[in-house]
């Protein structure tokens, strides 16, 4: 058995390919999704909606348009006018002023200022309503060192995508897609590869059990499964500011489970193929494709058409990213993703179930 | 364009693999109509000069010319005047006999009426024009093996190389084969060929033996016999690569 | 206890979709012996390894190794036996060494505990054992994949095509290898598509179209050559073989190394082939009775086969 799992990862250490695909793509693709996504803006258009047109609202407005990171498209007078100026496509924000502004700050009332933001673009939408409202509570301290900060209310409002859905979904979806990729497609071929060379022959005609050669097989990959993950994981952390909301361990232990998921979903396909080229095939249309179109990853499941809302359920990907945001994002505990857990763990059982099954202790002719 | 009577002419072939040296300073020559055997051990190197006779890798140094054409400049010419078949070099499984021939008379740019004629000439030669329309899965393999040697010689190659043509086919096929190859040679294409089993050696008119990269003996089975004092090729072969191995 | 069999086969029979790979094959093969199946490709040489190795199920037919039958009692068989696909079947990618380690690890022994049954052969690729299996030459991979097979001290052991495409030199010193095993008591089980090596078995069953034509020892095979055996040569060779072909109730004449082997249906007088052939303009013509080898056999064996089956 050890020498079992010694000769695999040898294969792996060995070929620079395997290599390259286990360890440079998820650093690729973490990267790829990041920088897709805008860290800067810089002349961002806004539009202003002064109601108050006074001293601190007029040095407020200066203040924006002199930091560089906004220009000035449009000068709005009627609150009705919001909806159809962001309509023609240009402005991203418009900073809205109620009347008597300046003399309610004066008075020590409190006071409101709307951020309206576009958030078709959501990382964008998050970064430009951040600097401005940034820009304005730091006036806002400035000119009253003592209650600046409680008297200026600023109010967000994000038009188009309120629950700014994409922001950090990148991360549980690319973890996703890897562990998939990895654990399936490379189990699937490096079985499928013994079958080519002939030498699952000799391995049948010994006294190995077929669950020692499952096993000998797959357990290298988990481990490099998982070390992949937690890469993913820290570059997350330190590139991109992603946060870990909720309990590290419950997400470790829970993608250590969808990794034994998509290895024996892996098993299950090199049963039924003979080549490399056939595992390779089928793992890239049988998972890797849904897994990226059906599991939420890039497609929000809910404006998907309803018979591929019902198939996306038969998806263990869609349940495993349900899990990681719940986790990630909304820091929830097991309370709350205990049903999607079942789920993963009976999807599990019975890919193990039929691929020890299908795993023939002979030649399949 | 007058056909010469020497159809490959190799002098002083030497490749070398970073420090290995495959072939190390080849001389031979091939005469039209010849059937020339080309035996060795396992990693002797002759594999290595079969490719660079067939234009599919650059010699490192040497003057080699194969049908009249320069291994170095002209290995496109040369791939149309050579014809190749191996034991691995299979026809198509799923597609018919006639199709099988079209294709590869296609690729060497004869006209379909060419294809038509020379498919049917083959397949009387064969005595397989029954079989014209059946897939080629279906026919057994020794017939296969023949096919492959037709196709091999459809365009009318100068020089046929065959690589192991009969391995592990039965003896009563295996012998039909080599009428073919008489015949072949007969209307003039030079065969060239390697194989395993030493009796084939017999019947080739010249056989060249490599060993360790070079050609250790180069004569008729006849003259070689006398030479090395033996009662048959596969004496010879084995007392040469015998003497290299105790040397290694 | 009396000692069961090494192997035996019962009509053993095997197709694959439509095609008959296996036409009830019945055998027995003693404790210790050199025993080997020698036919072409698609005679179902593989076949048969694969169905007394237990990877395959027979259609119909049973067949047993030491007594154990192949598919109820295939683990068992499993640990007793030692198996070399006829392709290369190690791992490329690992060292000599590594291969050999797995391969034993696999049987749960070690190197050291039978290096003396690999001793001879692994001696000879040692020098190169940390080169990986992927870069050493076809013997070498050879005496390797042998090497592998041995490791966990077979009882039975089964070599499907180990010689194939391999140089004479290589498989001279590989059946000399395998005649040491033999004196170490395994039962070796070999097939080959090389007729000559047939002589070097204990006992051989010739095999042609997923038959087999005759089981014996390879010199009972040869006394039982029907007809007398006569070998000619001539000036021209060419024509030589046609010219003996015209001969009235010729049997067989093909050529064999440097001369042709012919066999006349009737005791032919070698006069009447020589005066026959010099009024065909033949000169020098050699004619003399020779012994038989394992080749001629078969090939009277198949045309015998061919002329009773109209197919």
């Amino acid at each position: 058995m050890k020498g079992f799992i010694f000769k695999e990862f040898m294969h792996i250490f060995r070929d620079l390919r395997t290599m390259v695909i286990l360890f440079g793509m998820p650093i690729a693709q973490v990267l790829l999704f990041g920088f897709a996504i805008t860290n800067e803006i810089n002349n961002a258009d806004i539009a202003i909606l002064d109601q108050a047109k006074d001293v601190a609202s007029t040095e407020i407005t200066n203040k924006l348009l002199s930091s560089g990171y906004f220009r000035l498209h449009e000068v709005i007078d009627d609150p009705n006018q919001i909806e159809a100026s962001f309509e023609k496509g240009t402005i991203k924000e418009v900073v809205v002023f109620e009347p008597h502004f300046a003399e309610k700050l004066q008075n020590g009332e409190k006071t409101t200022i709307q951020l309206i933001t576009d958030a078709s673009d959501p990382n964008t939408a998050n970064l430009i309503n951040n600097y401005t409202a940034g820009i304005i509570r730091d006036y806002a301290m400035k000119s009253n060192p003592n209650a600046g900060r409680t008297l200026v209310n600023v109010e967000t409002t994000m038009l188009y995508n309120p629950e700014l859905k994409g922001v950090f979904m990148f991360v549980p979806g690319t973890i996703t897609v890897l562990l998939m990729l990895v654990s399936a497609m490379m189990t699937s071929i490096s079985i499928a590869r013994e079958k080519e060379l002939g030498t699952m022959e000799v391995l049948l005609v010994s006294p190995l059990k077929p669950s020692q050669i499952i096993i000998g097989k797959v357990l290298p990959y988990v481990v490099l499964s998982f070390i992949n993950a937690l890469l993913i994981l820290v570059l997350a952390y330190t590139v991109f500011a992603m946060p870990i909301q909720g309990s590290l361990l419950l997400l470790l232990l829970q993608t250590i489970l969808f990794i034994v998921m998509a290895l024996s979903l892996g098993i299950f396909i090199s049963t039924v193929s003979n080549t490399q080229q056939t595992a390779m095939l089928l793992s890239m249309f049988v998972l890797m494709l849904p897994t990226i179109l059906l599991s939420g990853f890039i497609f929000p499941i809910e404006n998907m058409p309803l018979p591929l809302q019902i198939f996306s359920n038969i998806m263990p990907s869609k349940w495993f990213i349900i899990i990681v945001k719940n986790i990630m994002l909304k820091g929830l505990g097991m309370g709350y993703v205990w049903k999607e857990t079942l789920i993963l763990i009976g999807m599990t059982a019975l890919f193990i179930l039929l691929s020890v099954k299908k795993f023939n202790i002979r030649l399949n002719k | 364009m007058t056909k010469a009577d020497t159809v490959i002419v190799v002098k002083d072939l030497v490749k070398k693999f970073g420090s290995f040296v495959a072939n190390d300073h080849l001389n031979f020559e091939v005469k039209r109509g010849e059937i020339f055997g080309f035996l060795g051990a396992n990693g002797a190197g002759k594999t290595t000069a079969i490719k660079i006779l067939c234009g599919l890798q650059s010699p490192t140094s040497g003057d080699i010319k194969v049908a009249g054409f320069n291994v170095y400049t002209q290995t496109n010419k040369i791939k149309q005047h050579i014809g190749y078949m191996s034991q691995k070099f299979s026809l198509y499984e799923d597609l018919t006999v006639s199709e099988n021939f079209r294709f590869y008379g296609g690729i060497y740019g004869l006209s379909n009426k060419l294809i038509r004629e020379r498919t049917k000439t083959l397949l009387q030669r064969l005595d397989l024009e029954h079989a014209a329309n059946k897939v080629l899965r279906d026919i057994p393999l020794g017939w296969k093996q023949k096919l492959a040697f037709s196709v091999a010689v459809m365009h009318n190659p100068e020089v046929v190389f065959l690589d192991e043509p009969t391995g592990g086919v039965d003896p009563i096929t295996r012998r039909q084969f080599w009428e073919l190859i008489y015949e072949e040679a007969n209307r003039g294409t030079t065969i060239f060929v390697t194989t395993h089993y030493m009796d084939e050696a017999e019947y080739c008119q010249r056989v060249s033996i490599m060993v360790d990269g070079r050609i250790e003996a180069l004569d008729s089975p006849k003259k070689l016999k006398e030479t090395y004092q033996a009662a048959s090729m596969n004496e010879v072969f084995i007392r040469l690569a015998r003497a290299q191995k105790n040397t290694e | 206890m009396k000692q069961q069999p090494a192997v035996v086969a019962n009509d053993l029979t095997k197709s694959y979709k439509s095609q008959l790979a296996l036409k009830k094959v019945s055998f027995q093969i003693e404790n210790g012996e050199l025993f080997g199946f020698i036919g072409p490709d698609g005679a179902g040489k593989t076949t048969l390894f694969h169905l007394l190795t237990t990877l395959l199920i027979p259609d119909t037919g049973s067949a047993s190794v030491r007594g154990f039958d192949t598919v109820a009692d295939y683990a068992a068989i499993r640990k007793i036996v030692g198996y070399m696909p006829g392709r290369f079947s190690l791992y490329q990618d690992l060292t000599v060494e590594e291969n050999l380690n797995f391969f034993a690890g696999i049987f749960n022994t070690t190197i050291a505990e039978n290096y003396h049954l690999i001793e001879d052969i692994y001696k000879q690729i040692e020098p190169f054992k940390t080169r990986r299996a992927g870069k050493l030459s076809g013997g070498m991979k050879q005496k390797l994949a042998l090497s592998c097979a041995l490791i966990h001290k077979p009882e039975v052991l089964f070599l499907d095509e180990p010689t194939t495409g391999v140089d004479a030199v290589s498989r001279m010193e590989f059946w000399e290898m395998l005649r040491k095993l033999k004196q170490q008591g395994i039962t070796i089980v070999v097939s080959t598509p090389y007729m000559d090596e047939a002589a070097l078995c204990d006992r051989v069953a010739l095999m042609q179209n997923g038959e087999i034509m005759l089981t014996n020892t390879p010199q009972r095979i040869v006394d039982g050559f029907k007809g007398e055996l006569l070998a000619v040569s001539s000036d021209n060779m060419f024509d030589l073989l046609h010219q003996l072909e015209n001969i009235p109730d010729t049997a067989a004449a093909y050529r064999f190394g440097d001369r042709i082997h012919y066999v006349s249906e009737r005791n032919i007088d070698p006069e009447i082939i020589q005066k026959a052939l010099a009024s065909s303009g033949q000169k020098n013509v050699v004619i003399e009775p020779i012994t038989p080898v394992i080749e001629d056999c078969f090939i009277m064996l198949m045309k015998s086969k061919s002329k009773n089956d109209p197919n």
